[in-house]
């Protein structure tokens, strides 16, 4: 079961659900992250690795590496 | 349900009210381009409504229909949902209820045309509060310029709200919006909320997918330019690069650009007072007016290019979407000092100054978060600091180069970086305090990269112009007369006079870091705002005889300080406890006297010891 976070760059997965509590649910919901998007991970920070930058459809959006970590995505 | 329909009898336009004006509000996540639609509804004439009782503040501007309505706009808070978690996303949700300020009788839900796949789930959401409502498909222009083609008549037929595409910088479209305005307004009363069924968040995005997937006939891949100018720009390594080179060159451009106009001014300003010498005679009504008022007033007005070029640069860094950028950068590192990079946005605009910065705290989640921020907005240095360090530098440090860049600059940048890392390691020492509350997500749209608007920028200049000389011409006008009597009277030196007892009261406080008599009356009035000291010490020395102009206040500091001085003033300034609207907001917006003089505290015992440690520092150093 693999999460956003370990995607590598220029990689692409599909979400297949969400994990964390309720309040994350709601906030990546809101900005737009759906079950069945497709997202594809573009940049990295320097430290940690954190934050990304995703490609949702045509959208770009930050999470934290932990944000990210609540994401289920299976591989396109 | 309160629709307040002019006509809920009768749909008959005649029967509408005559003179009543109705209240849009533009609602949409942040970037959705609610602000440039403002400016090219209402022409950019903005007034910040305050609703008192509540800690809120909103743009609203008004225009006149083709049908001759009367509209009030107001500018909400970004949003991308309905739960509000934060300050700024709950006012938003409040106005749209009306529960603040006046029930908006029609809604304009902005959505972002070239993301719509992503965005229209936000216009389920609002569809599902009943509200009346027409969907803005905004920058229908960079979606067409993108080849993302929509089909307006499937989505005005399943949302079953009227739907207009526009593009809000150019008038195109705006001609719809408007007309699809005057012909919603008369039909207010006839909207049927649509509350029959609980819907969540899955069920909205599940509709809003089937329904993009229908009305978005092609969508090509995302905007290619914006891809590749984050692939430097985010870079781990090229990434941080540019941007500090962008900080440094926004410091080395307050420097360079605002030289010319400043020196114009500044002749502008001698002429006046050479001129009024020469007119008027030798009492004191002439004293009042060139050496209080002109002196006083003068020696700040002269500063506005610099606050205009810094705020340039904040406004281009907003409108292009680069300041999201900066945000992303600075995350990882300011969770490491106990912030994360939402504080940065609120922090970056406290360098023009820490009101509206603390304001903009109000986007965070966390309240623990919230209140680091507003405790360390104060030490981003402000741009009222401007004319203070401008004029010490300028008199003391020689104008010389390091390398390529000006030793001036240099030390400027300097300054503001102490402020920065004070402020980590004052964050450090809250977090310490307060705990480890609920973090702060990140979580934000990045938008894609826009050419700034003209107009918009033009907008955003000329308010912070307005503010600037309106505070010129009230505040620093007011205390420049008040401090003029109080040195000019009883007895004609400084130490006799009013200003001088009352100085010399306080003064031993000062005494240690270096300050003299004219300094400690500089600094009182400096609390009503912090470039009045430049003002003040213009006075201050005016009267003293040592000083006619501007040019002369540079030479009468050369003689009056020592260079240990000097850079003690500029170390307190770093810190200085706050000006009088600083601490009226923070009281505000923490609803707390305690935090407010607890902050005053801090920063006051900050700014002493800076100073002291910086005067006995230089003092050892240069004999």
């Amino acid at each position: 079961m693999s999460r956003l976070h370990s995607l590598k760059r220029g990689q692409k997965a599909r979400i297949r659900a969400f994990h964390g509590d309720s309040t994350t649910e709601e906030a990546l919901r809101e900005i737009g992250f759906a079950e069945g998007d497709e997202v594809e991970l573009l940049e990295r920070g320097l430290v940690n690795g954190s934050p990304l930058s995703i490609r949702l459809d045509r959208t770009i959006l930050a999470l934290r590496k932990s944000e990210a970590a609540c994401i289920e995505i299976e591989a396109d | 349900m309160s629709l307040e329909a002019p006509s809920a009898t009768s749909n008959d336009k005649n029967a509408e009210p005559q003179g009543k004006a109705f209240t849009l509000a533009l609602v949409g996540a942040p970037n959705a381009g609610k602000t440039t639609l403002f400016n090219g509804l209402t022409g950019g004439r903005a007034k910040i409504a305050n609703y008192p009782g509540v800690t809120v503040e909103m743009r609203e501007g008004r225009f006149t229909t083709p049908e001759g309505r009367k509209i009030i706009v107001q500018d909400l808070p970004g949003i991308h949902g309905l739960s509000g978690r934060s300050t700024d996303a709950r006012i938003a949700l409040n106005a749209i209820r009306g529960e603040i300020g006046k029930t908006p009788d029609l809604l304009l839900v902005l959505i972002d045309a070239p993301n719509l796949h992503s965005h229209l789930q936000f216009a389920f959401q609002i569809r599902s509060l009943g509200l009346p409502m027409i969907v803005v498909l905004n920058m229908i222009d960079l979606a067409k310029r993108d080849g993302v083609e929509i089909d307006l008549a499937a989505l005005e037929k399943s949302l079953g709200v009227p739907v207009v595409a526009t593009s809000a910088p150019r008038k195109a479209g705006r001609a719809a919006l408007v007309a699809a305005i005057d012909a919603a307004l008369p039909d207010l009363a006839q909207v049927t909320p649509d509350k029959d069924t609980e819907h969540s968040l899955r069920d909205f995005q599940i509709q809003a997918r089937q329904l993009s997937a229908r009305a978005v006939t092609a969508e090509p891949g995302m905007h290619r330019l914006t891809r590749t100018l984050d692939a430097i720009l985010l870079h781990p390594f090229f990434g941080f690069v540019t941007f500090l080179a962008i900080l440094f060159l926004v410091f080395q451009a307050v420097y360079a650009w605002a030289e010319w106009p400043m020196g114009v001014m500044d002749g502008a300003i001698t002429a006046l007072s050479g001129g009024l010498r020469g007119i008027l005679p030798d009492n004191w009504i002439e004293s009042l007016l060139v050496d209080g008022i002109i002196a006083g007033v003068g020696s700040v007005v002269i500063f506005l290019p610099q606050i205009l070029v810094l705020f340039f640069f904040i406004l281009i860094m907003e409108m292009s979407g680069y300041m999201a950028r900066a945000a992303f950068l600075m995350d990882e590192l300011m969770l490491r000092v106990g912030l994360n990079g939402r504080a940065f946005i609120p922090l970056l605009s406290s360098f023009a100054c820490a009101i509206p910065g603390i304001m903009a705290a109000r986007v965070m989640e966390s309240e623990r978060d919230r209140l680091t921020t507003i405790m360390i907005a104060p030490l981003m240095t402000c741009s009222a600091r401007i004319p203070v360090y401008i004029l010490i530098i300028g008199a003391f440090i020689p104008a010389s180069n390091v390398g390529p860049f000006g030793l001036q600059g240099l030390v400027m940048f300097a300054l503001y970086v102490a402020g920065i890392v004070s402020a980590v390691i004052v964050a450090f020492v809250f977090r310490r305090i307060l705990g480890r509350g609920g973090e702060q997500p990140l979580m934000m749209e990045l938008p894609s990269y826009k050419m700034p608007q003209l107009r918009d920028l033009l907008v955003g200049l000329w308010s912070r112009a307005k503010i600037f000389l309106r505070r010129a011409g009230t505040v620093i006008f007011t205390v420049s007369i008040v401090l003029w009597f109080l040195v000019s009277y009883p007895g004609n030196d400084l130490r006799s006079s009013f200003a001088g007892m009352i100085g010399r009261v306080i003064e031993p406080i000062f005494k240690p870091l270096g300050f003299n008599l004219e300094i400690v009356i500089a600094l009182v009035p400096g609390m009503a705002a912090r470039e009045v000291a430049v003002g003040a010490l213009g006075t201050v020395y005016a009267i003293d005889g040592a000083t006619e102009t501007s040019e002369g206040l540079y030479a009468a500091l050369q003689a009056g300080w020592s260079l240990p001085t000097a850079l003690a003033f500029l170390a307190w300034y770093v810190y200085a406890p706050q000006c009088i609207s600083t601490l009226a907001v923070v009281r505000r917006e923490t609803n707390s006297w305690a935090r407010m003089w607890g902050m005053t505290a801090y920063l006051f015992a900050l700014a002493w010891f800076a100073a002291f440690i910086t005067y006995r520092v230089a003092l050892a150093l240069l004999g």
